[in-house]
């Protein structure tokens, strides 16, 4: 079921075609593998046990997003049992991811009780540790104090940091504060000149994994989707060999290759929202109930040393396992 | 001509009480001889979008923006004269004019929501 690109006008390794094809399954279970600069899409339905277990993922780790705790509107009234049933998704993984990143709108509205809520729930993750970055409803009404007490309690200036983790460098950066009017996300001169030190070091080869809330490409910027100052976040990363950037906000799966960077965005484990312009506004979009869990989910990362390989895969809530699921339809072009 | 002095001492007293009565209110008749309640008018915030996005008002007018999405959403002067707190659904935020001027602001969750205040 893979699907090697052939046509490319870009020395990216990464043509239209292909590109779609794989932007087809996000959602519904997708496995996208960067192999040498090919990438290639799968079907979770088409895979069996044997292609996992080939992929000899050097270590696993997991993202979520949006969880809104304390959001309790017609979108989904019950915003903390989709999160507990992410958990149990993350629970269920053959091999545990070895730690998991929040990419932030852990809360609704930055209330103390909201926190403990989510706090309480995210305890039942088999993990070895949760990283966090914030999201604009994390930091209402008090600049991010309680959230910075709660979660970023070793980062930087307004909550960013970086760690490694066998190898490979990851950077938690803030994009969701001081935002000025008219303007997308926001970065900041501070942590663009922590951003230039941190990885000025790092050996070219370094696998380099950016997270943060708001999309570090520019998504829709009718809607905000995107952050003012990323292409200077960007520019200081050219120099690796692989970068992925992960995102969350626009509460749906979204992925781009650009050059050495994939830019990805996972779903919520909340709410849907609207595609780009499919809605008068990005505001929390009603499913009918039975399709809710079909558009919440969980994102898994698998990293492969030595073959440049991130396989990034998306499951929903409602996806049993990655076997015995029906066909996925062709993609339309 | 008993009778008649009766008359006279009661329309006196009267007329005394109304005085009275309208020496302990004087601010009704002020107010009724001006008779200009204080103005007030009301911004919606519906689909992240402040509507009207732009109001012109006179001066003293107390403007109300109450928020109707599913999301909180701000109201924040861009030269720092106002700010309201995170407004959850159906929650509402006050600031009364005095000055004249042109009063841009924002939503400082999601900084594309942008509206004016013109104070005449």
């Amino acid at each position: 079921m893979g699907n090697i690109i052939k046509e490319n006008l870009n020395p990216d390794g990464v043509d239209r075609r292909g590109f779609l094809k794989c932007m087809a399954w996000a959602g519904t279970g997708t496995l996208c593998v960067m192999q040498g600069g090919i990438l290639k899409s799968f079907a979770l339905s088409a895979m069996n046990k044997h292609d996992v277990s080939s992929m000899h993922a050097d270590f696993a780790f997991a993202q979520i997003s949006d969880s809104h705790i304390g959001f309790n509107k017609a979108a989904n009234p019950d915003v903390t049992a989709t999160l507990r049933e992410a958990i149990a998704k993350l629970n269920a993984l053959p091999q545990a991811p070895e730690f998991v990143l929040h990419t932030g709108d852990l809360s609704q509205l930055s209330k103390a009780d909201e926190f403990d809520t989510l706090d309480q729930s995210l305890k039942s993750v088999r993990t070895g540790k949760i990283f966090y970055v914030p999201g604009e409803h994390d930091v209402l009404n008090d600049n991010g104090q309680q959230y910075r007490e709660r979660y970023g309690k070793d980062s930087k200036g307004d909550g960013w940091y970086s760690f490694d983790h066998k190898g490979v460098h990851f950077i938690g950066l803030v994009n969701v504060m001081n935002l000025k009017a008219g303007g997308l996300g926001d970065l900041g001169h501070d942590q663009l000149k922590w951003l230039e030190d941190d990885v000025k070091h790092l050996k070219h080869n370094t696998p380099i994994v950016v997270f943060a809330h708001i999309p570090l490409w520019t998504v829709y910027p009718q809607w905000g989707w995107g952050t003012d100052d990323s292409e200077q976040a960007l520019s200081y990363l050219k120099k690796f060999g692989s970068v992925s950037v992960l995102n969350g906000h626009i509460h749906q799966v979204m992925q781009k290759v650009e050059g050495n960077v994939t830019f990805h965005t996972a779903m919520s484990t909340a709410f849907p929202q609207p595609a780009p312009g499919q809605a008068p506004s990005p505001g929390p979009m009603k499913v009918p109930e039975e399709k809710l869990r079909s558009v919440l989910g969980v994102t898994n990362i698998n990293f492969v040393r030595g073959k440049h390989t991130l396989a990034i895969v998306d499951s929903t809530l409602q996806d049993n396992s990655t076997e015995g699921m029906p066909a996925q339809g062709e993609m339309r072009q | 001509m008993k009778n008649y002095a009766l008359r006279i001492a009661l329309c006196a007293s009267l007329i005394a009480a109304a005085a009275v009565v309208a020496m302990n209110r004087p601010n009704y008749f002020v107010r009724a001889a001006e008779g200009q309640p204080a103005a007030s008018t009301i911004v919606a915030v519906d689909n992240f979008t402040f509507t009207p996005k732009e109001i012109t008002v006179p001066k003293g007018t107390t403007v109300t923006w109450v928020n109707h999405d599913d999301v909180p959403h701000t109201v924040v002067s861009t030269d720092k004269k106002f700010k309201s707190r995170a407004l959850d659904t159906d929650e509402k935020f006050s600031f009364t004019f005095s000055d004249s001027g042109i009063y841009g602001y924002f939503c400082s969750v999601h900084p594309v929501m942008r509206g004016k205040v013109i104070v005449r």
